[in-house]
Formats: structure tokens, sequence, C-alpha cells
């Protein structure tokens, strides 16, 4: 079974009703938007519970589908008609698959999880309700969005969610930079939209349809040319969404949103969702070489400059977006390699989202703790006060840097390994990569742990409630086994087999690889580095110059300076000229225009004089008239 | 076919049947003079409405029963057709005048002493008694009858007839006016001095019609034209003329002079039965004229009729831009109809796409009609102290202060600038439909700038009513009798439901037209 199983057609059961676990959020976010005040007092309940249901349904399909046998996994329920228009005839239904049911449960699982601790978290926004209309929206936008059966349907959901970002990294839109940050956001995406929305349509023309059972199926069957197009076009989608190089500046201001947002939308689940499209377009890219050669490389950029980027961020939020960006890149790359990455990049992906939103949500709870402070340098010596916060945070810190046996080591050497087989160059990149993160990360864990207090004079750093301390817990349990799990026996290879094909060579990993031991070694020195420089020496409390390279960290390796100069600065330029143009050439011409006739219009008026004798001669005028032209035309 | 100098002058015989709806509504307006004769002052007004209505009612259902019937005849020894169009704009004139006639039924529209001077002490004592002249009722009805004859006359002196018929009354209707007395009484002056001289224009060009073919009969023309040669003088001249006296009817430049005048000074519901009735019967004479007597000679006419339309659209548009009175804007803006509707007159061709234009025609008629009536029901209802508020500055802010009539109101003139979802939209297309199939499509493309040029106007209304700040001392809005309300909803319903479900009229004046004019 080195390819996909067959996609049957499939009605009854639960699977019949996973619909539900779309519906179910999508009308709580309807109640509590239509509702408005109304709802203000038990808004946040609903949400919760609309989470929690879709989970419910999520874990009983799951069940379901693991009843049948391995290649009858692939199952797909149809809805309805959603496009009937000529050539175009778009059936809209649910494809449940392994691949599919993943990421349902990491979506609803995790996300019911940050829905419970945004209780907590939001206790005192007036808005709160608004905040878990957005959240359940975008729930049921990223569940569209993995569960449909073609490419439409995952693009709906691909807006739905990049709407439900939009509104919630502008959430505090009173801040003019959460509006901007939001604005930013929307208009980067869009770029990456576009490459989506054009692979689509070349889907279409290639395929006349755009199911992902016939488009897959006949993927070899296209011209090689035809598939890179349709895979870079993917690829511009994926990075605009996943931030991935070139496409990644909006990730970092996107932290202006509430953290539980940071958590769920901008680091568990929707940013991957360019890795769910890549390997979900699987067999185009395993026909088309070059366009899955990018992939790996845009991963290896990404995770390289993500983690680059991480080493200097001060802002705790940032220093974590950089870091998911690298992880990221680490996904991509897997899903890059073919078969034998697919399985890695979801695992990873899964791991990653259990141990990123617990320590996003740890950081919130720091947050919480020392009056909404971001800055790391008025942190430290944290760990005594806020024990469970530290624990969980440590954990997931542990497991992102691939401390053995955790999570994050299974997953991510795994990557490392499988890119090593397939190409050393890249192979090393990600082991500086694993090194780098071993630094910035325990830079981030000492600096706000440990060391001595830096902190603000009216700080009194406590540690948060139960309903926010009881997610982090339970997201630390899969931040710890959850690796070891999915990988070990590949176990989530044979499970994901059936969506997405097997490798002709199983992985099979020797226990002390010069990989994984030097990713082991690199790792050491980073913290170990990180220990010297954050952890014994003093921190300084406001940020020194620092070398031209941590400038360049800092400042988003110019990301930005990149942005404005190529696109901001041409095109405001562009918008002037136009406006220019409107205002003296097209408005000059309508209003003359309009004058011209106004003013025709005025002096005609004057015809009209009232008089009737002035009426009938211009009645007399106009017989004579006619019948002079009714000779004129009758003797031509 | 009559010949003057047949000796024996022998008894016609006349379909009374078929003629039927026609001589209900002459019938009544008999009626109606011997009330006035006979009956005390205190109860004609309780006689007169339901004689007016009822008859109106009886002569529609007639009407839609001979449509049923399927009647084309060309009844009373061939004077007058009763056939596809005719029953349609007889169907729609009764219709309109219905509607028309609630709102004339409206105490205060109409001047108590119309013999008293105005501002005089008589005028004042005539007030203060609370008179009112019931006369209006029997002259509506003959105004109605002659309109009816009017595009169903199928001899050129049975349409003169019917002409004067119907503008008689029309011209003293117009001079009624309750407030603004010489205004109105101004308006009648120049309407009737207008249309005298226009009814001459139209007489002689029958008299040389006459010269030309020996006969006054449409059909007899039509034949003359292959068979009588050399007298293109005679022919020309007549048939200018008489198209003078029927452009002059629907308004069309450069004979709509009178329109602005005659709609500002005359009593709003005399204006409302005048823009949609009179029109439709104007244009229905005017289509029987050019397509049935000179049909054979559209070379000749279509390029002269072109201009018309192109000055017409031109004129009523340009100067509708700087008007500031209501009534004359709208005046202005029927002018502007006219010229749209004229486009598909000049589409003529094979029968099945002179079908086509007519039933346009006919339904832009009636989608027009209905607009027209609304848009002046509601005018009559914005009231100043000294009558209705005239003034287009006394319409800013309308919108805030009564929402649902400055809705309307918004309704209706979405509908003359034709805009989609309204009844207008689909009149528009269907005219203009008919003239780019009939090859005129420069006629059309003048037709659309100017429409755009209308637009504005109608726009400017909509945007001074909501989103100008109101007039501090702003015009009242009368609080509506039940038939200007049911005036004002039936127009409204109309113009959505032809905007929304425009098939069954069109299916109805496509029926009505295949059949063409009966020759």
């Amino acid at each position: 079974m080195e390819t996909a199983a067959e996609i049957v057609q499939h009605s009854g059961g639960v699977i019949g009703l996973s619909w539900l676990t779309i519906a179910l959020p999508l009308l709580g976010a309807a109640i509590l938007l239509l509702g408005g005040r109304r709802t203000d007092r038990w808004g946040h309940l609903l949400g919760v519970a609309m989470s929690l249901a879709s989970f419910v349904v999520a874990v009983i399909v799951f069940f379901e589908l693991l009843g049948f046998g391995a290649d009858e996994r692939r199952r797909v329920v149809e809805l309805y008609d959603f496009l009937p228009g000529g050539t175009l005839d778009v059936k809209m239904g649910l494809l449940l698959d392994p691949l599919s049911i993943s990421f349902v449960l990491l979506i609803t699982g995790v996300g019911s999880l940050i829905h419970i601790y945004s209780i907590g978290y939001m206790a005192h926004d007036p808005n709160r309700r608004r905040f878990f209309a957005y959240l359940n929206l975008f729930v049921a936008a990223m569940l569209l969005l993995v569960l449909a059966d073609n490419y439409l349907g995952l693009y709906v959901g691909w807006e739905g969610v990049g709407l439900a970002s939009y509104l919630l990294i502008g959430f505090w839109q009173h801040k003019p930079s959460a509006a901007a940050a939001a604005k930013k956001a929307f208009i980067v995406n869009r770029v990456g939209d576009m490459g989506l929305a054009l692979g689509i349509f070349v889907i279409f023309t290639t395929f006349g349809t755009i199911a992902y059972g016939p488009v897959l199926a006949n993927a070899s069957q296209a011209s090689q040319g035809t598939l890179t197009l349709i895979g870079l076009a993917l690829l511009l989608g994926a990075c605009g969404k996943s931030a991935q190089l070139p496409l990644q500046s909006w990730l970092l201001d996107a932290m202006e949103g509430p953290t539980p947002v940071s958590a769920l939308i901008h680091a568990a689940t929707m940013v991957t969702a360019g890795v769910y499209l890549v390997v979900r377009s699987g067999p185009i890219y395993i026909g088309a070489p070059t366009a899955a050669l990018v992939v790996t490389i845009v991963g290896v950029a990404t995770l390289l400059a993500g983690a680059i980027i991480g080493t200097a961020k001060d802002d705790i939020k940032k220093a974590l977006a950089g870091s998911t960006m690298s992880q990221i890149g680490y996904m991509m790359l897997a899903a890059g390699l073919g078969p034998v990455g697919y399985a890695f990049a979801i695992a990873h992906l899964i791991a990653h989202g259990f141990f990123k939103a617990s320590m996003f949500l740890g950081a919130g709870s720091v947050m919480h703790a020392m009056n909404d402070e971001v800055d790391m340098r008025k942190f430290g010596g944290l760990a005594p006060k806020m024990r469970i916060t530290w624990a969980t945070f440590g954990l997931g810190y542990l497991a992102i840097i691939g401390f053995p046996l955790l999570s994050g080591y299974w997953t991510k050497d795994g990557i490392i390994e499988a890119t090593m087989e397939h190409s050393p160059i890249l192979g090393w990149l990600a082991v500086i990569g694993a090194g780098i993160t071993g630094f910035y990360m325990s830079r981030l864990f000492f600096m706000t742990f440990h060391g001595k207090p830096r902190w603000e004079k009216d700080a009194h750093p406590h540690e948060s409630p139960a309903v926010m301390t009881w997610p982090l817990i339970l997201l630390s349990i899969g931040s710890v086994f959850g690796g070891a799990f999915l990988i070990m026996g590949n176990r989530f290879m044979e499970f994901l087999a059936p969506a997405v094909g097997r490798p002709k060579e199983l992985p099979h990993f020797a226990p002390f690889s010069v990989a994984g031991v030097a990713t082991l070694a690199v790792v050491a020195v980073g913290v170990a580095y990180a220990w010297l420089k954050y952890g014994r020496a003093e921190v300084p409390a406001v940020a020194p110059r620092g070398s031209f390279l941590t400038v360049f960290a800092r400042r988003d390796l110019y990301g930005d300076a990149i942005n404005e100069a190529l696109f901001m600065r041409p095109g405001q330029w562009l918008t002037r000229l136009a406006v220019f143009f409107d205002n003296r050439g097209v408005d000059g011409l309508v209003n003359g225009l309009a004058a011209l006739i106004g003013g025709t219009s005025g002096r005609l008026r004057r015809v009209q004089t009232g008089f009737v004798r002035s009426y009938a001669m211009s009645i007399f005028l106009g017989a004579a008239l006619l019948v002079g032209a009714w000779f004129v035309v009758g003797n031509l | 076919m009559s010949t003057l100098t047949a000796a024996p002058i022998t008894a016609p015989t006349i379909e009374y049947g078929e003629l039927a709806p026609m001589l209900i509504i002459f019938g009544a307006a008999m009626i109606g003079v011997l009330v006035e004769a006979f009956t005390p002052r205190y109860l004609r007004k309780s006689i007169q409405m339901p004689i007016t209505v009822l008859s109106m009612v009886g002569a529609f259902a007639l009407t839609v029963w001979q449509g049923v019937r399927g009647v084309r005849s060309a009844a009373a020894m061939g004077a007058i057709a009763v056939d596809g169009p005719s029953l349609f704009i007889w169907g729609a004139i009764l219709l309109l005048a219905i509607v028309s006639v609630l709102l004339i039924n409206d105490d205060d529209h109409f001047v108590a002493e119309a013999a008293a001077v105005p501002g005089s002490a008589e005028e004042d004592q005539a007030l203060s008694q609370g008179g009112a002249h019931t006369e209006i009722y029997p002259l509506v009805l003959f105004a109605v009858g002659g309109m009816m004859l009017f595009p169903a006359a199928n001899d050129l002196l049975i349409m003169f007839v019917a002409l004067e018929v119907m503008s008689l009354p029309l011209y003293l209707l117009c001079g009624l006016a309750r407030r603004r007395r010489l205004l109105s009484q101004e308006a009648a002056m120049k309407y009737f001095l207008l249309g005298a001289f226009s009814s001459a224009f139209f007489l002689y060009g029958t008299a040389l019609l006459y010269g030309f073919a020996g006969s006054v009969d449409l059909k007899a023309i039509a034949t003359a034209l292959s068979t009588v040669g050399g007298q293109d003088a005679l022919l020309f001249i007549g048939a200018a003329t008489l198209g003078v006296g029927l452009l002059f009817k629907i308004g069309a430049a450069p004979f709509q002079a009178w329109k602005p005048d005659v709609y500002q000074g005359s009593p709003t519901p005399i204006t409302a039965l005048m823009a949609s009735g009179t029109l439709i019967a104007a244009f229905g004479a005017l289509l029987r004229v050019f397509w049935v007597a000179l049909g054979d000679l559209d070379a000749e006419w279509t390029p002269v009729l072109w201009g018309v339309a192109i000055l017409t659209m031109v004129v009523g548009a340009v100067l509708a831009i700087t008007q500031t009175d209501i009534k004359r804007m709208l005046a202005y803006s029927s002018i502007a109809h006219t010229g749209f509707l004229l486009t598909a007159v000049v589409a003529t061709g094979k029968e099945s796409q002179n079908a086509n234009a007519l039933s346009g025609i006919l339904f832009y008629l009636l989608a027009y009609g209905f607009a027209t009536v609304g848009a002046f029901a509601v005018v009559t209802m914005v009231r100043d102290p000294g009558g209705e508020a005239g003034h287009l500055s006394r319409w800013a802010g309308l919108g805030k202060r009564s929402p649902l009539l400055a809705g309307i109101f918004a309704l209706f003139l979405l509908a003359f600038a034709g805009i989609p979802l309204t009844s207008g939209f689909f009149g528009k297309y269907a005219v203009f439909a008919a003239a780019v199939a009939g090859g005129a499509v420069q006629l059309v493309i003048v037709g659309v700038v100017t429409s755009a040029m209308a637009a504005f106007f109608y726009v400017r209304v909509i945007v001074l009513m909501f989103f100008s700040d109101p007039a501090p001392e702003g015009p009242t809005i009368a609080v509506p009798s039940m038939g200007t309300a049911a005036v004002v909803t039936l127009s409204a319903a109309a113009t959505v439901v032809l905007g929304v479900f425009p098939q069954p009229v069109l299916d109805l004046a496509h029926t009505a037209a295949q059949s063409l004019f009966v020759r």
C-alpha cells in the first residue's frame, strides 16, 4: 500500500453526523454574535460547550473510523450540491480519513482546552462574549478547512480562519498596534490566498474537478510542468497561512492578539494549515520534484530564520512566535520530503500543538501574573511564585528543544534523520536550527523563571486560577508523551498510511545515529551557552545594543524593511499616482462634463419663457422643421 | 370606407358589444351631467363618485372579458379598431384612471368656485361655505372616454373627435386647482391655446392626407401609398403636420413646451391622470397612425422620428437637471421618458419585430403610468401652508421626518431611473432592446447616456431627502386619506411587482401586441 487508499462513500453512523463538528461551533458563533449583549452572562459557557461538544463528536467519529479496516478509512460524507454550475459542479462533502481526523482531534481538543483557559484569561474583558464568538467561528472554519473533500471547501475554511484570525488579532482594536497588526496579517495573507486561488484554478482547468478524490488519484497523469505550477501556487498559499518565508512577517505582529489566540490560532492550529495543504496535496508534489524541493528549501530557510529571530526577542510572545515559525519550518521541510516525511510532519505538528500551546498559555499565565508585562527583561525568578506554570512551561520547553524521550525529541529527530537521508546539506542546516532552538528556548526559559527577579515595583506575581492551570497540565501531558506515543513502532505512520501513502522503505532509526547524536550535542551546547549568558549571569534590564547580528535578528531579519522598500513604498507611490490621475484626469473630465450639461441646462431653460406666444412659435418652427425634414428625407 | 360622394347615406352598423367599455364610460359621463343638473349640491359627490368608479370598474371588467374572448375587429364600419393593443391600452388607461380618481376624490385639490376671481371676496366666501365642483367627475369620465377612443380610432376624423373629447375636459380640469389659482388658470389657458393650435395642425394634416388618399380611413391611406403617385407634397406635408398634432400630445420636443407649465399648474391629481392616461392614449394613436396608415412610408418618417426622439431625450434630461420645482422636474422627466418610448416607435420592420417593439412600449407605458401616478400622489401629501410644497428645497431631509413616504417616493424615482428590481428597468430594457433589434443602435446609445443624466436628477432628489438636514420649518406631511393611501400603496406595489415578476404582464403585452393593429 504505497499509495493512498480509495475514498469510499459513507452514510449513516456518527461519521454521517460529522458535519456536527462544524455546525456546533458555527451555531455558537451565530448565537453569540446575533444575540448581542443579552448573551453576555453565559456566552463564554456556550462557547466552551460548543467546542467541547464538537470534540466529543470528533472522538466518537475517530473510534468509529478505527472500526473500519485500514483500507476503508477514507470516507466521504456527501452533504449537498455546493455549486451546481455547468462544468464546475462542486458537491460539498466531508472527507474523514486518518489525516483529517488527526487535525480534527487536535483542533477540537486543544481548542477546547484553550476555550476553558480563556474563561479565566478574559474574565475581566468587557467583550469576552465576542471573543468566544470569534473563537467558535475560528474552530468551525478550521474544521471546514481540514474536513472538506474538495479544494473549494478548503478555500472557504481557509478564508474563514483568516477572517477569525483578523478579528482576533485586532480584538483590542483600541490599540493602534493591534489594528495595524490585524490589517498586516490580512494583507499578507491576501498574497498567499491569491496563490491558493490560482492553484485551485489550475487544478480545475487541468483535472476538470476540484474534489480531492479524482484530482489526487489522477495527479500522476498530468504533466510535470503543470504539477510544478500547481505545487508552487499552493505553496504560496501555504507560506501565507503558515508564516513561511517570504510571507512570514505578519506572525510576529499577530502576537498583539490576546494570548489564547496566539496559542490556538497562531501556534497550534491555523498556522499549520499550510502543512496540511502540502501533505493533503501529496501526489501533486510527488509528481513535481522541483516544487517539492522548493518546499523543503522554504522550510529550512524559515526554520533558521525563525530560530534566529527567536534569539533576539525580549518580548516573550514574539520569541515564542519566532519559535513557531521555526517549528513550522521543520514541518514544512518534512512535508516536502514526500511520504517518508508526512508522518513526521503531522506528528511534529500535533506534538507542537501541545507543547507550543502549553507554552503560550504558560506565557499568558505569566503575563496574567505580571500585569500584562511581556518584556522578559522584567521577569526573572518567577519559578517559586508560580510552580504549576513553571513546571508545565518547563516540560513544554524540554519538549521543544528535543530533550530525550519527550515529544519533540521523537518528532523533530525523525524529521532531521529523514532529511539527512534525503539531502545532507538540508539535514545539517536542520541540525544547526535545532542547536539555535536549544539556545533561544533556554534563554526564554531562564530569563522568565530563573535568575534574579527584575520585576516592576507594582508586580505581585501569583499563580493563575485553576481554570487556567488545568488546561496547562493537560496540555503538558501531551507535550511529554505525545511524541513517543505517535512515533514509536511507526504507529502514526501506519495510521496515516491510508490517507497519505507509505514510503517505499520504512525509516529505521538507529538508537545512536550520527544525526541524532549531533543534534543532542548542538542542543546541549545551545542550552549551556544560554545558561551561561542568561541563567548564571546578570540579565541587564535594558537590552544592550548588541552586535549587528543581534540587531539583524531583533529587526526580524529586516523582513519589514524589505517589504516596505519593495512593496509598500512603490505601492504608496502608485496609489498617489492613481489618486492624482483620478483627481485631475478622471474627476476633471467628469466634473467638466457635468458643468457643461448643467450650463447647457441653465441656458436652455431660458427658452422656457412662460410666454404662450413663444411656445406657439416653437411649435410652429418645429412643425416647419418636421415638414422640411420630411421633404429632405423623402427626396433623398 | 366612407366616401362623401355616395348619395344615400346608409345607417352604419355599430357593434355595441365590442364598444361597450367605451360606451359605459360615455354613458356614465352623461349620467354625471344629469346628476349635476337634477340633484341637490350636498348629495352630488356621494352620487358622482360611485358612478365614476363603478363605470370604470365595469368598463375594465368588460375590457378584460373582450381580451379573454380574443376580440380583434374593426368595429363601427371599420372606424374603431378593437384589437389587442386597443384592449391593452384600454385596460391600462382604466386602471390608472381608477387610481387617479381615488386621488381626485380627495377634498382639497379643487377650487370651490371656479368662476370667482382669485383672491376675491367671492372666492373666500365659496371657500368658507365649503363648496366644491362635482363636475370634475363627469369631466374626468369624458376625458377618459376620449383617451379610450383616441388610440382605438381607425379613421382620422374619429381620431380628431377623440382628441377633442379627451382634451377639452382636461383644459377645464387644469384650471381648477384650489391653491395657486393664477398659476392654475394660466396653465389651463396655455394648454388650451397650444392644444387648439396643435389640433389645427392635426386637422390640417388630416385634410391634406384626405386630399392625397381620398379617404380618412387609416387602411385606405396605407393602400393609397402604393397606388397614388406624384402627390408627394400633399403626402409629406399632411403626414408631417398630422405628426405634429400627435407629437404635441405625447410632449415630444420641440413640441414639449406646454408640459412643464401645465403639469405644474394643474391640480396634482389631474397632472397624474394626464401624465399617465393621456400619454398612453396619445402613444397608442401615434403608433396606429405611423404603423398602420404610414407603415410603408417608414423610410421617410423613421429619420425624422430619430431626430425627434434624440431631441426629446436630450431636452427632457438636460432641462430636468436645473429644475427646482418637483412637478416641473417630473414633467421634464415625462418628456425624457417620451423620448425613450420613441426609440422603440422608430424600430419598425418585420411583423415579429414590430410586435416586440409594441409589447415593449405597452409594458413601459403601464409601468411608467403607475410610477407616475404614485409619484404625484406623494407630491400631494407634502404640504406647505399655501398648498403643496413644490420647491425642491422644501423636500430636504424628508427622509428623516417621514422615512416611509420618502422611501416610497425614492422607489418611484428609482423606477423612473430604470434601476433593476423596479418596473422601470424592464420597461426601459424592453424598448431599448426593441430599438436595437430595429437597428437603432445609435439611438439607444443616446438613450442610455440621457438615462444616466436622468438618473442624476432622480438620485439627487433621493440624496436631498435622505442626506440633507431637514428645513427648519419644513413642510407638513398630510395624513393621507384612504384614497391617497390606496393610490400610493397600489402604485408602489405595482412598481415592485412589475420589477420583480414582470413576466405575466410582459406576456400579456406580448399577446396583445402579437396581432398588431387591425387594418
